[in-house]
């Protein structure tokens, strides 16, 4: 019965499977590169989810525009510029490294240093109290030494 | 000592930070548009398609561009927010009718009453795409020379009114 529910669940994905939202275009290979680029920029109003993906009204408008602007022969880079200029670096799933994203790309690597600096005290620390176990006195090992050898019988 | 002070420490900055987390929305995105240059534009108004509306028109006012439109919820809570605003006569402020019907914007302003001094009709949402509008309600404050000073993401509130927009018109009135 459980493993029946287990099968049943890792079914579950296929039928949750949900496709590119599809638009109606004349063009098949500039609809390709609309989707490839709408795959770069953020859906605003949903969070964590591209505009090629998104279903929302905000991201269909998205979709249209950059499906007129390629018609009118912009280039990808004039179309990511103009939704830059209008809704910031945050639509871009990818910001580029610069003076305002620079904390957000840094952050990883200030996390790992200092987990690198705590790491090497915490062992350093480990390292002294070792130490200060083997230097017990000659009659306090023999104590220890007879403590642990009741303990195994 | 320290091995109690210092997990003690590395919870309380946390804890600031999941504090500051909490207060922030994280759809409000920051416009870049602020300080920039308000896009110029010309559209028909609302109630009369002949006539039309020109940013240029309003060069030496300060004044604010409220986004709405019929089908959106939030738009409903700030209405008595502009009522009030409309009548105190402090600052014009232009109603820009977002992705909407002629017939139901026009329902919705002669039912629950009309804060614009004017009303522009956005049909298709250029001129909210140009103004990097996602989400409406959201107001735009633009000084005399037609530069973005300030946008409200979400409903105009008493409170947001009192401490952000009218002090902003205020001190925009005076230069």
């Amino acid at each position: 019965m459980k493993n029946f529910l287990i099968a049943l669940l890792l079914i579950l994905p296929t039928f949750a499977y949900a496709g590119e939202a599809k638009d109606l275009a004349d063009d098949p290979v500039m609809e390709r590169r609309m989707i490839d680029l709408a795959e770069k920029v953020r859906c605003l109003v949903c969070q964590s989810e591209n505009v090629a993906s998104s279903h929302s009204d905000w991201s269909n408008d998205v979709r249209q525009i950059m499906r007129d602007k390629m018609k009118a022969g912009a280039s990808d880079q004039e179309i990511m510029d103009m939704l830059v200029e209008r809704f910031g670096k945050s639509v871009l799933f990818d910001p580029p490294v610069d003076k305002e994203t620079m904390p957000l790309w840094a952050a990883p690597f200030v996390m790992l240093l200092l987990g690198i600096v705590v790491l090497f005290f915490q062992l350093r620390k480990r390292r002294e109290t070792v130490l200060q176990v083997s230097e017990l006195t000659s009659e306090a090992q023999t104590r220890a030494a007879n403590l642990l050898k009741e303990d195994n019988k | 000592m320290m091995r109690f002070i210092l997990p003690f420490v590395v919870f309380l900055v946390l804890s600031v930070f999941l504090y500051i987390g909490l207060g922030r929305d994280p759809r409000e995105v920051p416009s870049p548009l602020i300080d920039k240059p308000a896009p110029a534009f010309s559209l028909p108004l609302l109630h009369d398609a002949k006539k039309q509306f020109a940013t240029e028109d309003m060069k030496g006012q300060v004044w604010l561009l409220n986004v709405w439109a019929s089908w959106c919820g939030a738009c409903k809570d700030e209405h008595p927010v502009l009522m009030d605003l409309a009548a105190q006569k402090i600052v014009p402020v232009m109603g820009l009718n977002y992705k909407d019907t002629r017939e139901a914007g026009e329902a919705v302003l002669s039912k629950s009453g009309d804060p614009y001094a004017l009303t522009i009709f956005d049909a298709d949402g250029k001129v909210g795409f140009d103004y990097g509008v996602y989400g409406v309600p959201e107001t735009y404050v633009i000084d005399k020379q037609g530069v973005i000073r300030d946008k409200i993401i979400g409903a105009v509130t008493p409170q947001n009114l009192r401490d952000r927009i009218l002090p902003l018109v205020a001190e925009l009135n005076k230069k």
